[in-house]
């Protein structure tokens, strides 16, 4: 797929890969299998009928391509750029041993991009929307990160009332506040929302759940099932000496302050930007690359990725650390940060790392890394990003004291039916899961909805 | 579908407003302690505010807030009838307020508004509060016939001795711990006033609650921008605090990340005053 050059890419928040053209789309689809017994749908958290809509895009007929993909799959633009492709619907293709697997990822995005180019009235007016079967019958949805909108659009295509609550000012959850721009344009979650809110779905901000209005006020407002997609949002940080020092950053505040809060258009827009030459970030998945990235593209001179294995065992999409080492990123691999050095103003002036070896292998299969006695070193840097993962956020939880917990603090669910210990209240995503993947969220919103849908179409006369 | 403001007076006049906003959702969950999230326009940055006081049947809460930068100028030039694009809350913990007897509330500058939503809970449990304020002069003192309606006593310091006792409110402060048997000191205000409070009721063993006003983006315990040292481990102020122990917080620490962005503060106040024909300071 063509890609904006890496030397001209760092200097702007444009989106990194640049999409298929129609021919190149059709060229790719046409060496789909069409498999008898096909696998790539197994592959699908939220079972894509990735062979049905490659054949219709073989075939030039887009319409009926995101109709198949609009079936199972809600956000279709932004999954074709965020999934996991390697690990699910392409690492299970057929096609995959020849090393050659189809691009079902791009396809995907093709056509969902190409059907909102073409049908902005479908997608934004609601010509396509189903009327509302019964306004008596609504649900409500607490936050609006992918599993929500997943759980919503199901519902809402079946003419179920579905209202979302959302903390923040404005909708899509780590969508919107988490992935830059480069990545997955804010356009492109801004159309799938509105293709949403064309269904019906109604989206109120600036309510936080456990706060403005909890589980009981939304029952007695007449909801007749609650889910609860929160996302598990609260950063880790590493418990480290000078940890608090100017210049050290969670990297959900670092990429909060850029993405949602434009902090890169400062001071047009009021938020201050977190400035740094010298950019250290810690961790090595996805959101390690996602701030990085964004480092290099704000100006920094070197950004350093700090992380405690080797590159092998690196969690992020294959494709972002390929960007990122394009862009110029550098991996300071078996490296342990373990303290935080300032000057007297308290701003950040070095970090500390020991240099790790690999081990025998823990509990997870991963080889564990060791240090290498003495063998420290000190990096000059006046920005560090913490990107080392997440807890759940106690918000909801701690106002919602009955609800059930598992002993890491997650909401635990029905795996059948993502219900939760409480009678209609569901739950799925990232405050189940742990951080997890968009698709995975998506998957426990649509197996929930599902669910409630079972249940109120019982009410349905 | 913002939120309209429906009341605005001037405390102290291009200093500190009191703006009444109709948020019912909001009105009828807050308590003392609490505080809401505000963005004033499209390309506005999160701040936090006190709710200084609220009426849920009215539905409206009131915030009082002191003109110090960029976004506290901008909402100044808000009037009665504008609205204001987001207020999210009611947010942190509520203040702990059970009957104990005698406490002392301090306050100082714009946290007396804040200090004046506590005050009142623990008078509503039947507490005696002893209302503690402090400012530069005597035009620059708030609240003061508000908190005489439900304190028992309210005790004034002024730098200047324009009114009151000449002098800092901890000297007020230590004048009454002396003399008295108190069960907890709440106080709110700039971090020095609230660390010199800190100092003399640790001295004097008295149980002491302050609210911490570090820099926030979400509020919603998302970010960890917010976060302090309380007895040596990190908290979040947004939904932990923002009271804490007041003997255990490391307030040092809060003053330094306070100024994490001075420089690009002058900026954004330079480049609305630019906007704005407003002269700078
Ligand atoms: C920087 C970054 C990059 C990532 N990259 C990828 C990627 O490339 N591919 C991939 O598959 N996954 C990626 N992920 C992970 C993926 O984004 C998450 O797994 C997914 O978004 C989880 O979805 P969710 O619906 O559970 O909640 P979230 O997306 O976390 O959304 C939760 C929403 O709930 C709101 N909320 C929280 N509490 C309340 C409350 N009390 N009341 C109301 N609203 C509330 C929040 O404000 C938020 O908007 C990435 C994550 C991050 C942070
Ligand atoms: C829980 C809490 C309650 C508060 N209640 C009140 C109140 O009732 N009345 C009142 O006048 N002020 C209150 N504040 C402080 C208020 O948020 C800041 O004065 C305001 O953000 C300044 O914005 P500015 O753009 O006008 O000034 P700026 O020039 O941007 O900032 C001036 C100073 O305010 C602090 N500040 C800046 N941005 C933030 C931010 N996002 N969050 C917190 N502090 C910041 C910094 O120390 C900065 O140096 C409270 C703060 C907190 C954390
Ligand atoms: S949703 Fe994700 S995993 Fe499923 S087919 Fe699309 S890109 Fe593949
Ligand atoms: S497994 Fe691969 S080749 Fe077979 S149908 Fe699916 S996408 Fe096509
Ligand atoms: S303000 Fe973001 S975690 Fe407290
Ligand atoms: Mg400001």
């Amino acid at each position: 797929m063509p890609e904006q050059d890496p030397a001209k890419r760092v200097k702007n928040f444009n989106e990194v890969a640049l999409g298929y053209s129609l021919e190149q789309a059709i060229e790719e689809a046409k060496r789909c299998l069409q498999c008898k017994n096909p696998t790539c749908q197994q592959g699908c958290p939220v079972e894509v009928d990735c062979k049905q809509f490659i054949y219709f895009v073989a075939k030039g007929d887009i319409e009926s391509a995101y109709k198949t993909i609009q079936e199972t799959n809600s956000l279709p633009a932004v999954c074709g750029r965020v999934c996991p492709q390697e690990n699910q619907c392409e690492g299970h293709c057929k096609l995959k041993p020849t090393g050659q697997p189809i691009a079902i990822g791009r396809l995907e995005r093709f056509v969902a991009d190409s059907y909102y180019a073409k049908h902005p009235c479908d997608a934004l007016s609601g010509t396509s929307s189903c009327p509302v079967i019964d306004s008596n019958l609504k649900v409500a949805a607490i936050g609006s990160g992918p599993s929500s909108l997943t759980f919503a659009g199901y519902l809402a295509s079946r003419g179920i009332k579905v209202t979302i609550f959302e903390a923040l000012h404005e909708p899509g959850g780590v969508l919107t506040y988490g992935i830059p721009e480069f990545r997955l344009p804010k356009k492109i979650v801004h159309t799938e929302l509105e293709a949403l809110k064309a269904q019906g779905v109604e989206i109120k901000t600036n309510y936080v759940i456990g706060a403005t209005l909890d589980i009981n006020d939304l029952f007695a407002q007449g909801y007749k099932a609650i889910f609860i997609g929160v996302g598990a949002g609260l950063p880790k940080f590493l418990g480290l000496e000078g940890e608090n020092l100017i210049g050290v950053y969670s990297a959900n505040e670092y990429l909060t302050r850029v993405n949602l809060m434009r902090a890169y258009k400062f001071p047009e827009f009021d938020t201050p930007l977190p400035e740094g030459n010298n950019v250290v970030v810690i961790g090595g998945g996805n959101v390690a690359m996602d701030a990085a990235r964004t480092a290099l593209r704000l100006g920094a001179k070197n950004v350093y990725i700090v992380y405690r294995r080797t590159q092998k065992e690196m969690p992020a999409r294959l494709e972002e650390l390929h960007h990122a080492l394009e862009e110029g990123v550098q991996l300071k691999v078996l490296s342990s940060p373990v303290a935080f050095k300032g000057d007297e103003d308290g701003r950040l002036s070095s970090l500390v790392i020991q240099k790790m070896k690999l081990g025998e292998p823990d509990e997870s299969g991963r080889r564990r890394p060791i240090p290498i006695d003495g063998e420290i070193e000190e990096i000059k840097t006046d920005l560090a990003i913490i990107a080392v993962g997440t807890r759940s956020n106690p918000l909801l939880l701690q106002a919602t004291p009955n609800l059930k917990l598992n002993k890491w603090g997650y909401v635990e669910v029905n795996p059948e039916t993502g219900e939760t210990n409480i009678p209609n209240v569901f739950a799925g995503g990232d405050i189940v899961t742990g951080s997890a993947t968009v698709v995975l969220a998506m998957g426990a919103g649509r197996k929930a909805a599902k669910e409630v849908y079972k249940r109120l179409k019982e009410n349905i006369k | 579908m913002g939120f309209k403001i429906v009341k605005k007076r001037e405390l102290i006049p291009n200093r500190v407003s009191e703006l009444t906003i109709y948020a019912p959702d909001i009105a009828s969950k807050a308590r003392p302690g609490n505080f809401v999230i505000l963005r004033i326009f499209p390309k506005g940055e999160r701040i936090p505010l006190t709710i200084a006081d609220k009426s849920p049947a009215e539905g409206t809460i009131t915030i009082v807030y002191l003109v110090v930068g960029k976004t506290t100028a901008h909402l100044e030039t808000f009037q009665v009838g504008d609205e204001i694009l987001d207020v999210c809350g009611p947010l942190g913990k509520p203040t702990r307020i059970e009957k104990k007897g005698e406490v002392v509330c301090v306050g100082g500058g714009t946290g007396i508004a804040a200090m004046h939503h506590i005050a009142k809970g623990h008078a509503q449990v039947g507490n005696k509060v002893i209302s503690v304020i402090g400012a530069r002069s005597k035009d620059l003192l708030l609240f003061e016939e508000e908190l005489s309606k439900f304190s028992h006593k309210v005790l004034v310091a002024t730098d200047d001795g324009s009114k009151g006792k000449k002098g800092l409110v901890t000297q007020v402060l230590e004048d009454y711990l002396k003399s008295h048997e108190v069960k907890e000191v709440v106080a709110v205000g700039p971090v020095p006033m609230m660390k010199a409070v800190s100092e003399l009721t640790k001295k004097y063993s008295v149980p002491t609650t302050v609210s911490l006003n570090s820099i926030m983006v979400d509020g919603i315990g998302m970010c960890g921008a917010c976060r302090v040292s309380v007895g040596g481990r990190i908290r979040f102020a947004c939904v932990e605090g923002p009271e804490f122990d007041a003997h255990e917080v490391d307030f040092d620490e809060l003053m330094l990340r306070l100024r994490s962005y001075v420089k690009q503060e002058q900026i954004s106040y330079n480049h609305f005053c630019e906007c704005h024909g407003k002269e700078k300071n």
